[in-house]
């Protein structure tokens, strides 16, 4: 085993004035903001990827007099739990990140999506807010930031399903065209962020974006917050260099006996040991929104798949067909194969119907669960089967 | 204008227009579930997705808008094998009992299953596995989740056509059900038994409870005498159940129909349209009289109409402090009926105990109006049985009855006859024309100032309608009128009726008097018409109801000579002791959920 370890940096928890970087940027201009982002190569952290920066010109470029910021705090994958910490720890941070987007796109009011299993972080939400507001009053910013609970749906992590979820109805998700920067809560253009993600912004306006880009690849700049769980015995949040191999990450965080690690939660792929030396944990290999989970030989893959399905079986929204009914039809296929109900072939069935499913779904959900299905049921069909 | 390709074939199209729309355009059509013409874009269903080169996913065509240069596939492999994982999981969600179910033959999913041959059942019964219910407990509609593939269809029309929201959407995943509130029947809660749901499910999931063996029973009993009256809106929708084009007149086949299947006597709602206006007509003058000459703070003005049942229970549940406003005329289909147990029996020499009398309606509502408990002033139930325009249909072909062929008969008599008036009570704002051509002629002694009786400014589509006759040089009697601007508004669709109903409670609308269906377009939309329908279907419909006006020989309720004769030998007088023992009644206030 290497001891070469991946390389830790601190720049999301780092402790900082976010009033010195409020000043700064009352007086820069929004496009400036807009730049700076672009500039950066910030892409989106919670597994999607999307360019940070052209949300924000989108979005900026609209002419609507009202718009809106929402922080996206619904931490719903399985498996990761950074953004709680990042709450908890440096919530300034993330109101001052939604004071930056709402100053480079022109918003007045912004929304924290609170996941409902973190009302706990409530109070202490609040205090901050109200220093928040009070900092914002001094720079005669007219800026407002209210927090909105969720109520533990899964689904409502998804972009517009959220903001049905902030207007007061059922969170399903909408139909796209229009995305959020045109359409989005309320109807009005919208930037949607993850909570990491506006952290990042606060340090790139603080430090430049060429200091960002120091750091990871071309496709993955920067660093990234992982909730590292499962079989390891450093089980925990760490802010890392993107840019590793699994094979590099596992050196470090394994337990000598992964074989593998299942990268991004539930909607994730699962990396089996035979490629965690080719496999980079980034856009340009298996992207995160920061969960990592490691399984050691102890553990049956079956069990793992059959979690994750039932876990889609329950959270799909139900409003698509491929959604709804693929994931009872995966979770009872696996069933049946393992009871031995269906042939081992039917696997191969399922495996199409997950690429449908990916294909036709309506949302991010649905088309995600082939994911894990693909990978787990492709690297260790032995364990599925038998 | 966008230009695109459509399977390689070049096409240009204005800026929103859908895939699925633009691709009709050039013939091709791309199979749907959860969208209807009458309903906003879902998206849910996806049986409609299609390939857009260079995009990582499908697309859904009903609910993607054109972009310039794209380059759509509506018949690729991978649409095709989507298309077909997607019907297969919808069945295999489905309890396909199909030679079992009501919408055998006439079912959206069934349909679709036929044209892409899915006969391998890939995919495991989930339904089985699943413990359903079937809810009868309503009079009009019966909802069999099992049947269900969550369109949500029901949902966007109980919500954007009716604002009723009796049905919606709960719980998420694979526990995600179309249901009511705290999962109440459908007989307990907001509803209103329009049926516009059952109109839109494509499968039998919701359907009108019927009564046909119930009817069958009655007829084929020698000791019955099984009296019919059919609705106006009936005759020009039958039709399309039985294989002609929207909007076929068949009055007088369906009357040889009813005939052949054994009623004793075939009569007409129109009948008591007639009546109705008579009825309602003086009550409204009444009411104005009170308000203008007796100066009676306590008279609810306007007034409403009553026909439309799902128009009364809506009322009754969203603006109860306005029942006062409602007409106390019974519906016709009601009139009818305490008169059928009353003074047809006494004219026909019969035991009003022997006499079941039968309504052919284009409403599920009704149903539940001839249950209503107060609805019993002979003695004996009004009105025993309501069948649906489908479900008449359907009895004809038990028959054996070759409809199309069918040489033309009239209505019996008594009760059969019947003015233009009472037949544009199927489309909206007839009963408000209906009811003007009469209290006109009552007031002034003449006709209505519009050409040929036409009172075209309370017809159209419009969801909500103003308009107002000058009244002068009034009869005596009626100088009072002298002057007065008489002011109607007209509705249709709940949706519409709840815009009206606020607009009277800010002062924004004012009128005397008010119209309100509880469907689409009126009774010629009603819940209980042949499916599918959309709005060139009812606009066809609508076109009949108007000629089949211009084509009767008495156009107004008070030349209608068996009303003549009914005042004169039984009733005595409109809103007189027996009228009003027999043909008016009462509202209720009910909960809002």
């Amino acid at each position: 085993m290497s001891s070469q370890h991946v390389k830790r940096v601190d720049l999301i928890f780092e402790k900082i004035e976010c009033r010195d970087v409020l000043k700064k940027i009352v007086d820069m201009e929004p496009d400036a903001i807009c730049q700076e982002l672009l500039e950066s190569d910030l892409k989106g952290r919670g597994g999607a990827g999307f360019p940070t920066g052209l949300k924000w010109c989108f979005t900026a470029s609209e002419k609507d007099p009202v718009k809106y910021i929402v922080c996206n705090a619904d931490e719903g994958e399985p498996g990761t739990f950074k953004d709680r910490e990042i709450l908890d720890l440096v919530p300034g941070k993330v109101f001052c990140g939604m004071a930056i987007a709402g100053k480079a796109i022109g918003a007045k009011m912004g929304y924290v999506y609170l996941r409902g299993e973190y009302k706990f972080l409530i109070p202490k939400l609040n205090e901050e807010l109200k220093k928040f507001h009070q900092t914002m009053d001094e720079f005669n910013q007219n800026f407002r930031i209210q927090i909105r609970l969720g109520s533990g749906a899964y689904i409502c992590g998804e972009e517009s399903a959220l903001f049905e979820s902030i207007e007061g109805k059922r969170g399903e998700p909408r139909n796209k065209p229009p995305y959020p920067t045109k359409s989005g809560l309320f109807g009005k253009p919208t930037v949607i962020n993850n909570v990491e993600t506006l952290v990042h912004s606060v340090m790139i306006m603080k430090y430049g974006a060429s200091h960002f880009k120091e750091l990871g690849t071309k496709d993955s700049r920067g660093s990234k917050v992982f909730s590292i769980s499962g079989d390891t015995p450093k089980a925990g949040i760490y802010e890392l260099e993107l840019g590793m191999t699994v094979d590099e990450f596992v050196n470090d965080f394994g337990d000598g006996d992964t074989k593998a690690v299942q990268v991004g939660g539930a909607s994730g792929f699962c990396v089996p040991r035979k490629k965690f030396e080719e496999t980079i944990i980034g856009f340009e290999g298996v992207p995160t929104g920061g969960s990592m989970k490691l399984f050691n030989s102890t553990r049956s893959m079956y069990n793992v798949l059959h979690n994750y399905l039932d876990f889609f079986t329950e959270e799909s929204c139900g409003q698509c067909t491929p959604c709804r009914v693929g994931c009872q039809q995966l979770l009872k296929g696996v069933e049946a194969v393992k009871r031995g109900e269906k042939n081992s072939k039917y696997l191969d069935e399922l495996v199409k119907l997950a690429k449908t499913m990916k294909r036709a779904s309506k949302c991010g959900l649905g088309q995600s669960v082939g994911n894990a299905f693909g990978s787990i049921v492709e690297n260790f069909k032995e364990e599925i089967i038998y | 204008m966008v230009n695109l390709s459509i399977n390689g074939m070049l096409v240009k199209v204005p800026e929103g227009t859908t895939i699925l729309d633009a691709a009709k355009k050039m013939n091709f059509r791309i199979p749907t579930l959860c969208h209807h013409d009458d309903l906003c874009v879902a998206g849910n269903c996806r049986v409609c997705v299609v390939e857009q080169l260079g995009a990582k996913s499908l697309v859904a065509a009903c609910a993607s808008p054109v972009s310039e240069g794209m380059q759509i596939l509506t018949n690729s492999l991978k649409v095709r094998s989507a298309r077909k994982h997607i019907i297969e999981l919808l069945l295999s969600e489905h309890n396909a009992d199909c030679t079992k179910c009501y919408k055998n033959g006439m079912c959206e999913l069934q349909n679709l299953s036929n044209e892409f041959a899915v006969g391998d059942h890939i995919f495991i019964d989930l339904n089985t596995i699943k413990d359903y219910t079937i809810d009868r407990f309503s009079p009009s509609i019966q909802k069999d989740d099992s049947k269900c593939i969550r369109c949500q269809r029901c949902v966007r029309t109980c919500e954007q056509l009716q604002g009723v929201n009796a049905l919606t959407v709960a719980f998420k995943g694979d526990h995600q059900r179309i249901t009511t509130f705290e999962d109440l029947s459908m007989a307990e809660v907001i509803c209103t038994n329009c049926g516009q749901c059952i109109n839109r499910c494509p499968t039998g999931a919701l359907v009108e409870r019927t009564y046909l063996d119930e009817v069958w029973d009655v007829i084929l009993d020698p000791t019955k005498h099984v009296v019919v009256q059919t609705a106006p809106a009936v005759r020009v929708g039958l039709g399309e159940e039985l294989g002609l084009e929207a909007g076929s007149r068949v009055t007088g086949q369906m009357v040889s129909a009813l005939k052949r299947l054994g009623f004793d006597s075939v009569l007409d709602t129109d009948f008591t349209a007639d009546l109705t206006i008579m009825e309602e007509g003086t009550e409204l003058l009444t009411r104005l009289k009170k308000a203008l000459v007796d100066k009676d703070p306590e008279v609810a003005l306007p007034m409403t109409t009553s026909c439309s049942p799902g128009w009364v229970k809506f009322i009754e549940h969203t603006f109860p402090e306005y029942l006062p406003n409602v007409s106390t005329c019974k519906s016709p289909q009601q009139m009818f009926g305490a008169l059928a147990k009353t003074y047809y029996a006494q004219v026909r020499k019969l035991d009003p105990k022997d006499v079941v009398s039968v309504s052919i309606m284009p409403c599920t509502a009704k149903k539940y109006e001839a249950d209503r408990p107060e609805m019993r002033s002979s003695g004996f139930k009004d009105v025993d049985y309501v069948l649906t325009t489908r479900e008449l249909a359907r009895m004809i072909k038990q028959a054996g009855v070759d409809f199309n062929k069918l040489k033309e008969d009239k209505y019996d008599s008594i009760m059969g006859v019947s003015s233009g008036a009472a037949v544009i009570f199927g489309a909206t704002g007839g009963v408000m024309e209906a009811a003007l051509r009469t209290a006109y002629e009552i007031v002034t002694g003449r006709e209505v100032p519009f050409e040929g009786l036409n009172i075209t400014p309370v017809r159209g589509m419009e969801g909500v309608r103003q308009a107002s006759v000058m009244i002068e040089d009034c009869k005596e009697e009626w100088s009072f009128l002298n002057g007065v601007e008489l002011k109607c508004a007209v509705a249709h669709g709940l949706v519409n009726a709840r815009k009206l109903m606020n607009g009277v409670k800010s002062g924004d609308i004012e009128a005397h008097f008010i119209e309100v269906m509880a469907c689409p377009d009126g009774c010629l939309g009603g819940g209980g018409q042949p499916i599918p329908t959309n709005e060139e279907i009812r606009r066809k419909r609508t076109e009949a109801i108007y000629a089949e006006d211009m084509s009767m020989e008495i156009r107004k309720s008070h030349e209608n000579p068996e009303i003549i004769g009914i005042y004169r030998e039984f009733l005595g007088e409109p809103l007189g002791h027996k009228s009003h023992e027999l043909l008016h009644t009462h509202y209720t206030k009910r909960v809002r959920y």
